[in-house]
C-alpha cells in the first residue's frame, strides 16, 4: 500500500516543480481574502482610481458587495460611478476605440490582471512609477518598461525622481542607522499626501483586492478543500480495511 | 427482483455480461500499483464527460462570448467553479494516468502477442486523446489557446503541396478565428467523445477475450485447475474492484489537493497568459503547448536542419509525428522471448530507462523557451527516443534473458 500511496504521488510529482522565470526582480507579498477590511480599502481605492479607465467586466458590483460585507445600500452610494444596478457587471463608460487614441492601446480589463500577471507583479508595479521626462506622459515604471499607463496615484505617492527600489531589500545603513528602502522610493519630485509606507501598505489593500476579483472563490474553495480531503482520507479507510477482508482469502 | 432479473435475462444476456468481464473474469492476482491506472483512466473519462456536460449548459462557443461565458461559470454558475476545475484539472490528470498506464505496458510487455490488438486500440485512444485535449484547450479562448492553436495547426502548413489549404481546412479561416472555436467545439463535444468511447470499449473487449497480462508476464491460463479456471487467477469482481477502489481513494486525495488548492498547478494546468482574453494582433512572448504536448514540442523544435530542398519545419512535423507512429509497431519490434522486464537482459533495463528519462527531459524543455544548449539536448534525446525502438529487434533478441517461472510470483 506504501508503494501505491508512493507510486500516484511520484506520478505528479512532474507538474510540481515548474514555474516560469521572470524577468524584472520584484516585491514580493502574500495576499489575505479574509482581511475584509483591507479588501474593503482597496476596492474603495480600485473604484475611486482605477475605474474611469479599468474595467473589471467579467464580475458583479453585488458579489463583492455580498463577499467584502459592505451594505448594498451604502456600495450604490459610495462605489458605483456609472449609475449601474448592483446587480450588474462592473462595466465603465469609456469608449475602447478613443482610449486607443489617447494612451496607444486601450486600458486592459482588470478582472484577471493578478492571475495573469501575479500579485507581486501587480504590486511591484503599482510602486514603480518614476518621473521621466523622456516619456509622453512625463513617467516611466520599472516594472514595465515604457508604459502607456499615466501615474493615476501621484497625488497619493507623489512623483518619485530616480527608480524606485522594487525587489531590493531593505537595509540599514551602518553610520547613520536610516533604513534604506523603507519604502520604494528613495527621493521625491514632488511630494504626496501619504508616507512611504502608508502608500505601500494601501498598494497592499488596492492588490489585494485586485487579487480577491480574479479569484473570488478562493477562501470557500480552500475550506471547502479540507473537507473534501478528510472525507476522501475516511473513505480510504474504509476502502482499505474492504479491500484486506477480501485479499484475505487470496493470500 | 430475480423474476425481473429473469425476465430481462431471456431478452437481453445481462447475467451473461456481468460474469464474462466481472464476477468470472479471471485476471492474475499479482497485480501492483502499475495496475491501478486503466481504472483510474475510466474514472477520469466518466468525470471527464460528466463536468463536461454540465459546462456545456453554460459555455458560450462564439469568438465574441466564449471568454466571457468562462468566467460566468467561474463566477456566477452555482459550483461552476468547481466544474470548471474538475474538468481542466481532470485533462491533466487523463494524460498522467495514460502515460503512466502505458509505461507499464512496456515494462511488462503487455503489447505482444496475443495482445497487439489492445495495445493498438489503446494508442488510437491515445490519439483521439490528444485530439480531444487539444480541441478543449482552443475552448476557454485565452492568449495561450488561440496561439497554442495558431502554432499547431500551421505545423499543417509545413505539409509540402497540399499543407497550406489543409492548415486552411482545419481552421475554415486564414486564421484561427470564432469558425475554428465553433467547429473544434463540435468536435470536442460530441464527434471525438464517441469516437473515445466506442475505443474503449474495443480496448476492454479485446483485453477480456485474451486476459489480462501481470508483472511476470506469465500467461496465467495456462495452468488451470480441473474447472478450467486459472490457478494463478482471481475473479474481478469482487477482488479487483474492492482493490481498485483504494488507488481511487488515493487517486482523489492528489486530485482534489489539487482542484481546491492549486487549480493552475503553478501555470502547467491552466496557463497564466489564459487569463487574457484571445488576440489576434498579439503574440505572447513565449508559446508553450500544455505539458502533455512538450515531449512531441520539443522534438519538433529539435529538428534545425534543411533536407532535400525540404524546410526543417516539415521534418520537424515528420519526427513528431514519427515519434508516435512508432508507438504503433512497438508489438512487432519486440522479438524478446519473455515480457516483463523482470525476466528481459539488462539491454531491455537500459534501455527502457533511457526512454523514460529521454521522454521527461523532452517534456521539461517543451516547456521552457529554447536556447543552443537546450536545443543540442534536445537532440540528442530525440534520437534515444527513436532508438528504443529501432534497436529493439536487435536487442531484444541478442541479450540474455532469465528463466519465467512456471506460476506468477505474488
Amino acid at each position: 500500500m506504501r508503494k501505491l500511496i508512493f507510486g500516484l504521488f511520484i506520478a505528479f510529482l512532474p507538474a510540481l516543480g515548474l514555474a516560469a522565470g521572470v524577468g524584472v526582480p520584484l516585491d514580493h507579498i502574500k495576499t489575505d481574502h479574509t482581511d475584509k477590511a483591507s479588501l474593503q480599502r482597496g476596492a474603495a481605492m480600485f473604484t475611486n482610481y482605477c475605474m474611469g479607465c479599468h474595467s473589471m467586466e467579467y464580475a458583479r458590483y453585488k458579489r463583492v458587495a455580498d463577499d467584502l460585507e459592505i451594505p448594498v445600500d451604502l456600495f450604490e452610494e459610495n462605489l458605483i460611478f456609472t449609475g449601474a444596478q448592483i446587480g450588474e457587471l462592473m462595466k465603465n463608460s469609456m469608449n475602447k476605440d478613443m482610449a486607443a487614441d489617447w494612451f496607444g492601446a486601450p486600458p486592459p480589463d482588470l478582472t484577471l490582471e493578478s492571475r495573469l500577471r501575479g500579485e507581486s507583479w501587480v504590486y511591484s508595479y503599482l510602486r514603480g512609477f518614476y518621473k521621466d521626462d523622456s516619456r509622453p506622459l512625463g513617467v516611466n515604471n520599472v516594472v514595465f518598461d515604457k508604459v502607456g499607463m499615466p501615474h493615476v496615484l501621484v497625488d497619493l505617492q507623489g512623483l518619485c525622481a530616480v527608480e524606485p527600489n522594487i525587489g531590493k531589500k531593505a537595509s540599514v545603513e551602518p553610520l547613520s542607522g536610516n533604513i534604506n528602502n523603507s519604502s520604494a522610493c528613495p527621493e521625491y519630485a514632488t511630494e504626496g499626501s501619504m508616507t512611504g509606507a502608508e502608500f505601500d501598505r494601501a498598494m497592499y489593500d488596492l492588490t489585494n483586492f485586485m487579487s480577491y476579483m480574479a479569484d473570488p472563490i478562493k477562501v470557500e474553495r480552500e475550506s471547502l478543500g479540507i473537507f473534501v480531503l478528510i472525507f476522501v482520507a475516511i473513505f480510504f479507510v474504509f476502502a482499505y480495511l474492504l479491500n484486506r477482508e477480501y485479499w484475505k482469502d487470496v493470500h | 427482483m430475480q423474476k425481473l432479473l429473469n425476465w430481462v435475462d431471456e431478452r437481453l444476456p445481462v447475467v451473461d455480461a456481468w460474469n464474462k468481464h466481472l464476477a468470472k473474469y479471471y485476471a492474475p492476482k499479482n497485480f501492483n500499483v502499475w495496475y491501478f491506472f486503466g481504472s483510474l483512466a475510466m474514472l477520469v473519462l466518466v468525470n471527464q464527460l460528466v463536468t463536461g456536460i454540465w459546462l456545456t449548459m453554460s459555455y458560450n462557443p462564439t469568438g465574441e462570448g466564449a471568454f466571457a461565458s468562462v468566467e460566468y461559470i467561474m463566477r456566477d454558475v452555482q459550483w461552476g467553479w468547481l466544474l470548471r476545475y474538475l474538468h481542466s484539472t481532470g485533462a491533466s490528470a487523463f494524460f498522467i494516468v495514460v502515460y503512466l498506464h502505458m509505461f507499464r505496458g512496456l515494462m511488462y510487455g503487455s503489447y505482444q502477442k496475443p495482445r497487439e490488438l489492445i495495445w493498438l486500440f489503446g494508442m488510437l485512444i491515445y490519439l483521439v486523446l490528444m485530439a480531444e485535449a487539444f480541441m478543449g484547450y482552443l475552448l476557454p479562448w485565452g492568449q495561450m489557446s488561440y496561439w497554442g492553436a495558431q502554432v499547431i495547426v500551421n505545423l499543417f502548413g509545413a505539409i509540402p503541396v497540399i499543407g497550406e489549404d489543409l492548415s486552411l481546412w482545419i481552421r475554415g479561416d486564414y486564421l484561427i478565428s470564432g469558425i475554428t472555436l465553433n467547429r473544434f467545439f463540435a468536435l470536442h463535444v460530441v464527434a471525438l467523445p464517441i469516437v473515445l468511447l466506442g475505443l474503449v470499449v474495443l480496448h476492454i473487449l479485446a483485453l477480456h477475450e485474451v486476459g489480462s497480462n501481470n508483472p511476470d508476464g506469465i500467461e496465467i491460463k495456462k495452468n488451470k485447475d480441473e474447472n478450467g479456471i486459472p490457478k494463478d487467477g482471481i475473479p474481478f469482481h469482487p477482488y479487483y474492484s474492492v482493490h481498485d477502489l483504494v488507488g481511487v481513494a488515493v487517486f482523489f486525495f492528489i486530485f482534489f489537493i489539487v482542484v481546491f488548492f492549486f487549480p493552475e498547478m503553478g501555470g502547467l494546468f491552466i496557463e497564466k497568459p489564459n487569463f487574457e482574453p484571445a488576440n489576434a494582433l498579439k503574440t505572447p512572448a513565449h508559446i508553450a503547448p500544455v505539458w502533455y504536448f512538450t515531449p512531441f514540442y520539443a522534438m519538433l523544435r529539435a529538428v534545425t536542419v534543411d533536407l532535400f530542398g525540404l524546410p526543417a519545419k516539415f521534418w520537424g512535423v515528420v519526427v513528431m509525428g514519427g515519434a508516435i507512429a512508432i508507438l504503433f509497431v512497438l508489438p512487432w519490434l519486440d522479438r524478446s522471448p519473455v515480457r516483463s522486464i523482470r525476466y528481459k537482459g539488462w539491454l531491455s533495463r537500459i534501455a527502457l530507462t533511457l526512454f523514460a528519462i529521454s521522454f521527461v527531459v523532452l517534456g521539461y524543455l517543451g516547456l521552457v523557451p529554447a536556447t543552443e544548449g537546450r536545443t543540442t539536448v534536445a537532440q540528442v534525446l530525440t534520437v534515444v527516443y527513436f532508438l528504443y525502438f529501432i534497436l529493439m529487434p536487435f536487442y531484444t533478441r541478442m541479450e540474455k534473458t532469465k528463466p519465467v517461472p512456471e506460476r506468477v510470483t505474488g
